[in-house]
Order: structure tokens, then C-alpha cells, then sequence
């Protein structure tokens, strides 16, 4: 949106006043995630750059908090860095041990999510599907209803069946959490979805089955992926269920950092946050791309 | 669609038939249901999966908060002679007889404590009262009354008596009167609680007033962001997006410690001003660890949640309506006004009302950089949770806070509709 050229002094002001509001709001949007990239690097305990780090003096900066992630909670740190030690990290090292916590959890519940929610939407798109709006109310509400609540039920219900302290409750848990950005995004991509296609499979005598896997399946898949990654990101990111329920065992990444901020914040925190900012632009971009390919499959230009 | 089409159909066209001889409207009506009964059974699994994993828990635990047997449970015969006798009446020997029994099965059981615990969330000081009877309970021989009064006097005492009647039903709307600083007088008519003691109604205006005060910060912020992206070309738009993506998705507790990392006493900002002079060492704001650092961080955290659905209502509107109302002799303020912001209002309502839903409800950021004054109704559930243990009051104002949620949630449905939620 150019100036017209008819504007007035005044309006080209207001227009550079305008820019330079939203250029403030782009960096309040994202100054907050790039600032940990660079003090996860310092060489000093501290949260703030050091004079070194400023005048980019390479001892200003090291790795010693990315080491700390990988010696935390080892047996024996101090061994000499060659396959035992690395087994023990494997073993013993904290941060290694929720990272594979996180997975697990994430990737079943992940899965369970999406199987499900994938399978909901193709039933909740269609047009026929009664007390639609009812049912969506329904099945959205866990992204709506506050964390402490769906936590508080939790861990009463858990306890009566025994589920506490399991991997499978934490995994139920997130898979409920992740399953209305499923249903949204698989939905959405439903909207743009040609019916005809598939009756034109059956009118060759393709089976439901067949018409879904060959047809349905490849021209929703992008929309499924990106509801997957959500759902996978919502429970990678999930503190206060982990809280609530989890034991010992099943602690997962998110669940540790919270206990770093709250006893005592150490860079290696940032380090963390810094591999998770990492995470999350992979992932965004994945998404972005899939969008794209969504867009070309079904021949949607937007807008 | 069908059915409708039928009707309209004229008498002659109803006995219309499908080649197999059976009326057209039968097998229409057939063929319907039979879709709709296959739409249902694909919704069904996932239905289920989510009335089991979640509806059944909430309702657990709203049961819970008018449910609590901790006295009834254990001490059955106090618990009938409430019930054999009217409110009011003076208790006796039997009365006191049936209580020393109690206490002493409860005292062998180990559920003592619980008794006393059910018994102080109404009256404070009284759980010491019946542990330590229960410690001396093999000592206690009739006639009980004068035996109870001799181990501690607070036995005697007419508000005790009516606390214990009240706790000896399992359900009782009390713990939803604590949530709202309400509390039952000795004669069971309510009152509000002592002063001292209301903390949950002035949380839940703070919560409310506190997430308002977000939703408008965040459509402050909001708004020019998204009428920027929304007026660029898409080109240009979409790399912009990805400023507005990339926060939404970084993990929360990445940003919130960018937060405390940012604006704390020593932190990058404080440094940053002390060191371009405009602020001393002595002067470093306090911007976290109150409700500054809490307003913050959370307007920074649901800021994309705000963007997301004003864009997607102010991208379709044809800048030629402004251009018009230009060319027509608004000035550009008057054309903003009058033409450009009555179209956004829909993006507005649906960004407004999402995050001060996910606001109010919001745990994490404010437990992790609300210091005191910043914490909200969350933070209490858990603390009643986790630390002080008296979960139907959690129960009762989760509750609450839930029924307060599915309204807003109910309006949003009614307003912007749930399939209109988009992410991205």
C-alpha cells in the first residue's frame, strides 16, 4: 500500500510514524526469542551480555552451558570423553533423560491424536454429520478450558484408576490437549476438498477404503502433517499436566526447565531455550511449506 | 436436503418410485440416514476417547467440589445422630457417647487426621483438637461428656457442635461459598466471610481485570501489525508472517524466560538503560516478579492469538471502499473511522474474546514472573492443589472458573463460531 499521490504532509508523516509503530511491535514480537540465541553462549554466569560478548572477544563466549545439558546428573562427568562416557550420558545425563521423555510422550500421543482427529474430521466435514456444532464445541473445548482445570480433573481421575505416575496417563492426557488443533487444521483442509473426487472412485468401483487411501488420503495429507505437528508441539511444550500427574520417570524438557526458573536459573536454561527456538523454526518452516503444497494440491491461490 | 426437497414436491411427484418399486421420498429418507449414521460413527471414536479422557475427569472433580466425606466417612455414628436430631439441639450424653466412640475407631483407622482436617477447613484450630483427642483416646470412659470437656474444653463449644453438623453431610455447597468469600454462620444461615479472609473474589477481579487489560494491550499491538500485513502484498506479507508465526510457535516457557532474562533487575533492558544513562544503578525499574511482568510477558504470548483472526477478516476487504469514502471528501481519519473500522469489527470481537479466554485461565506465566501481585485465580487452584491440600476448595474454584470460561466460550460460538477458529 503506497502513498497516493495526492496525500498530504501530514498523512506521509503518519505514514512513517506508522511503519516505525509496527517496526517497534515486530521487535517486541521477536527480540524476546532471538535474545537467548546469543547469551546461551556466555562464558559468565550471568543474563546479560558482558563487556567482552559486546566488543565480540571470542573468550567472552563458550560452550559451557551446552556441556552443562550433557553432564547434569552423570555419573561420572569428569571421564575421559570416549564411548563409556558417552553411554553414561545416554544413561544418566538429566537433560538427555526428559528429551527422551518428551519424545516418547510426544510421538504416542502425537499419533493417537491425529489417527483419531483425522478420522473425526472426515466425519465432522461432511454434510450430513448431525449436531455438528455441538460435537465440535465439544471436542475444541480442550484448547479452551484452562490448563489448571483439565490438570485438577486429571489428577483426581488419575488417582481413582491408577493412571498417575504412568507414561500412558501423561500420553491420554496430551493426546486429549493436541486433538483440537487436529480437528481445526484436517477441517479446514476438508473445507476445499472436491466430493466429486472420491465419487468418481466409486463410480469406478473403488472400495470406500480404496477411494480414501488413493484419493482422500494424498490430497489431505498436508493438512493431516501440519495438524500432527501441532498436536506434537502442544504436548512438547506442556508443563502443567506433566506437573499434575507425571512421577519421577516421566519428566518431561518443559517440566525441567520450569524447575530451573523456579529454584535456580542458570544459563543452561538458555541453552535449552536456545535448542527449542532451534525446534521451533524447523518446525514452523515445515509447516509454512506444507501450506504451500496444501495450496498448489487443491489448487487454492489465496486470496 | 431431501426431506425438504419432498415436501415441497407436489402431491403427484410424492408416488414417484426408484426402480426397485419403493417410494422415491422412502429410499431418500433411507439412503439420509444411513450417511448420517455413517458421519456420526467416524466422530464416534474420537468422541468417546474425549468424553472419557476429559469430560469424565472435569465432572470428577465438579463433583468433588460439593462432595467431601471426610467426616461422614468416618465417623458414622456422630454423622446419625445429626441425622436423628433436629438443628438446634443441645447435644448430650448420647451425643457425646457416640462421638467418643467415633474418635476412638477413627483413632485405631488412622483417620483422624482426615477428620480434623475436614473439620478445620470450616474452623480453623480445630485439627490439633482432634488428633491430639485421638492420641488420648483409649483414656476416654463414660460419662463422655464430662470426659471430652476434661480433655479440652473446645469439646463444650456450641460452634464446634454446629461446624461438625455441617461437615457431617458429605454434600454441602460450602466449599462453592469459601470460593466466593461467603461463609455459613452457627446457624447455618451464610454470611460473608471475616474480612481477613476474602482473597478470592478481589483474585477473580484481578484475574478478569488483569486478562481485560492484556486483551487490550494486545489488540493495541495487534491491530496496526495485522492492517499491515493485511494491506502489503502477499509477497511481502507472508515473510512478515513468519515474525508473527514464530513466537506462537516457540515453547512458552522459552519466552517466558526470555521475559525474565530480559526485564529482570539485572537484566539485558535495565542494562541497557543504565547504560545509555537514563536510568542509575539505584533507579532499575522493577518490571518482573509483579503484575508489570505478568501484563508483559502474557500480552507478548497471546499477541499472535489477536493477530491471527484480524487478519483473516481485514485481508478480504477491498481497499476501494476507503478510496471511495476518500474521494467522496473524508478526510483519511473519518474514512478509518467510518468505513475502514465497522469491517474489522468481527476480527476484533474474535481476537478480544480468544485471548481473554486464554487468559483468564492462564497458569504458567503468571506463576513464573507474577511474583505476589501478579498471580491470578490459577495460581490459587494449584496452591490449594499442591500445597494446602484442601482439594474441593481447588475443586469449587476451578469450578467456578470454569462456568465463567464456558460462558465467554458459548458467547464466542454464538458470535464467531467455533469453525472459524484458525490457526495460522
Amino acid at each position: 500500500m503506497a502513498l497516493p499521490s495526492y496525500a498530504s504532509p501530514l498523512e506521509r508523516l503518519w505514514r512513517y510514524t506508522y511503519l516505525l509503530i509496527c517496526t517497534a511491535i515486530f521487535i517486541f514480537l521477536i527480540a524476546p526469542i532471538l535474545i537467548v540465541i546469543p547469551l546461551s553462549f556466555n562464558a559468565e554466569p550471568y543474563f546479560t551480555f558482558t563487556e567482552k560478548m559486546l566488543a565480540f572477544d571470542p573468550e567472552g563466549y563458550s560452550l559451557r552451558w551446552y556441556d552443562i545439558l550433557l553432564t547434569f546428573g552423570m555419573a561420572a562427568p569428569e571421564a575421559a570423553r570416549d564411548g563409556a562416557w558417552w553411554a553414561d550420558v545416554w544413561e544418566n545425563a538429566t537433560w538427555v533423560q526428559v528429551a527422551k521423555n518428551s519424545a516418547i510422550v510426544g510421538v504416542f500421543s502425537t499419533l493417537l491424536a491425529t489417527v483419531l482427529g483425522t478420522i473425526a474430521a472426515l466425519g465432522l466435514s461432511r454434510p450430513e454429520m448431525p449436531y455438528r456444532r455441538a460435537i465440535m464445541a465439544v471436542l475444541i473445548s480442550p484448547m479452551i478450558v484452562p490448563i489448571i482445570i483439565t490438570a485438577t480433573g486429571l489428577f483426581f481421575f488419575y488417582s481413582s484408576t491408577g493412571l498417575s505416575g504412568s507414561y500412558a496417563g501423561v500420553v491420554l492426557a496430551h493426546a486429549t490437549l493436541g486433538i483440537p488443533f487436529v480437528i481445526i487444521t484436517v477441517t479446514a483442509t476438508l473445507i476445499g476438498f472436491d466430493r466429486s473426487l472420491s465419487r468418481a472412485a466409486a463410480s469406478l468401483g473403488a472400495s470406500p477404503t480404496t477411494s480414501f487411501f488413493k484419493i482422500t488420503m494424498p490430497l489431505i495429507m498436508p493438512g493431516v502433517v501440519s495438524g500432527a505437528l501441532f498436536a506434537f508441539v502442544t504436548s512438547f511444550d506442556e508443563v502443567v499436566v506433566v506437573l499434575f500427574v507425571a512421577a519421577h520417570d516421566q519428566q518431561t524438557i518443559p517440566r525441567q526447565m520450569w524447575n530451573g526458573i523456579r529454584e535456580q536459573i542458570s544459563p543452561a536454561i538458555l541453552s535449552v531455550a536456545t535448542i527449542l527456538v532451534v525446534i521451533s523454526i524447523a518446525l514452523l518452516a515445515m509447516v509454512e511449506i506444507l501450506r504451500r503444497r496444501s495450496e498448489k494440491l487443491r489448487g487454492v491461490t489465496p486470496y | 436436503m431431501a426431506d425438504m426437497t419432498a415436501d415441497h414436491m407436489p402431491q403427484a411427484a410424492a408416488k414417484l418410485t426408484t426402480a426397485d418399486g419403493r417410494p422415491l421420498k422412502a429410499a431418500l429418507a433411507r439412503a439420509q440416514s444411513s450417511a448420517r449414521r455413517r458421519a456420526f460413527l467416524l466422530v464416534l471414536p474420537l468422541l468417546a476417547f474425549v468424553l472419557l479422557t476429559f469430560i469424565l475427569p472435569i465432572g470428577q472433580m465438579l463433583h468433588r467440589s460439593v462432595h467431601n466425606n471426610g467426616f461422614s466417612a468416618n465417623m458414622p455414628l456422630m454423622t446419625q445422630w445429626f441425622a436423628d436430631n433436629p438443628i438446634g439441639t443441645q447435644p448430650d450424653e448420647a451425643a457425646f457417647a457416640a462421638l467418643a466412640t467415633d474418635i476412638k475407631a477413627a483413632a485405631v483407622a488412622r483417620t483422624i487426621g482426615i477428620v480434623g482436617t475436614r473439620v478445620n477447613y470450616e474452623l480453623s484450630g480445630t485439627r490439633s483438637l482432634f488428633t491430639a483427642t485421638g492420641r488420648k483416646a483409649d483414656d476416654l470412659a463414660p460419662p463422655y461428656q464430662a470426659a471430652l470437656v476434661a480433655a479440652d474444653e473446645q469439646w463444650a463449644d456450641p460452634v464446634l457442635w454446629a461446624t461438625m453438623r455441617q461437615v457431617a453431610r458429605a454434600y454441602s455447597p460450602n466449599f462453592f461459598l469459601a470460593a466466593v468469600d461467603l461463609a455459613r454462620d452457627t446457624d447455618g444461615s451464610i454470611i460473608r466471610a471475616p474480612e481477613d479472609r476474602r482473597v478470592y473474589v478481589m483474585l477473580f477481579i484481578r484475574t478478569f481485570v488483569l486478562a481485560a487489560l492484556i486483551t487490550v494491550c494486545c489488540l493495541i499491538l495487534g491491530f496496526p501489525i495485522a492492517h499491515l500485513l493485511a494491506t502489503l502484498p502477499l509477497r511481502w506479507s507472508n515473510l512478515l508472517m513468519i515474525l508473527v508465526l514464530l513466537p506462537f510457535w516457540t515453547s512458552l516457557l522459552v519466552r517466558t524466560t526470555s521475559w525474565i532474562v530480559l526485564l529482570q533487575g539485572q537484566g539485558v533492558v535495565n542494562n541497557t538503560l543504565v547504560a545509555t544513562g537514563i536510568l542509575t544503578d539505584d533507579t532499575r525499574i522493577q518490571m518482573i516478579y509483579n503484575q508489570a511482568g505478568t501484563i508483559i510477558a502474557m500480552t507478548h504470548i497471546l499477541l499472535p492469538f489477536m493477530i491471527l483472526p484480524l487478519y483473516s477478516v481485514m485481508r478480504p476487504i477491498p481497499p476501494s471502499y476507503v478510496r471511495a469514502a476518500r474521494s467522496l471528501g473524508a478526510t483519511s481519519w473519518t474514512a478509518f473511522r467510518r468505513i475502514y473500522l465497522p469491517q474489522t469489527l468481527p476480527g476484533i470481537g474474535a481476537g478480544a474474546l480468544l485471548v481473554f479466554i486464554l487468559g483468564v485461565g492462564y497458569y504458567i506465566t503468571p506463576a513464573l514472573v507474577g511474583g505476589a501481585s501478579g498471580q491470578l485465580i490459577s495460581n490459587l487452584i494449584a496452591f490449594h492443589m499442591q500445597d494446602s491440600l484442601n482439594w474441593s476448595l481447588a475443586a469449587a474454584l476451578a469450578a467456578v472458573l470454569l462456568a465463567c470460561v464456558l460462558l465467554l466460550y458459548w458467547l464466542y460460538d454464538r458470535l464467531i463460531g467455533i469453525d472459524n477458529l484458525k490457526l495460522g
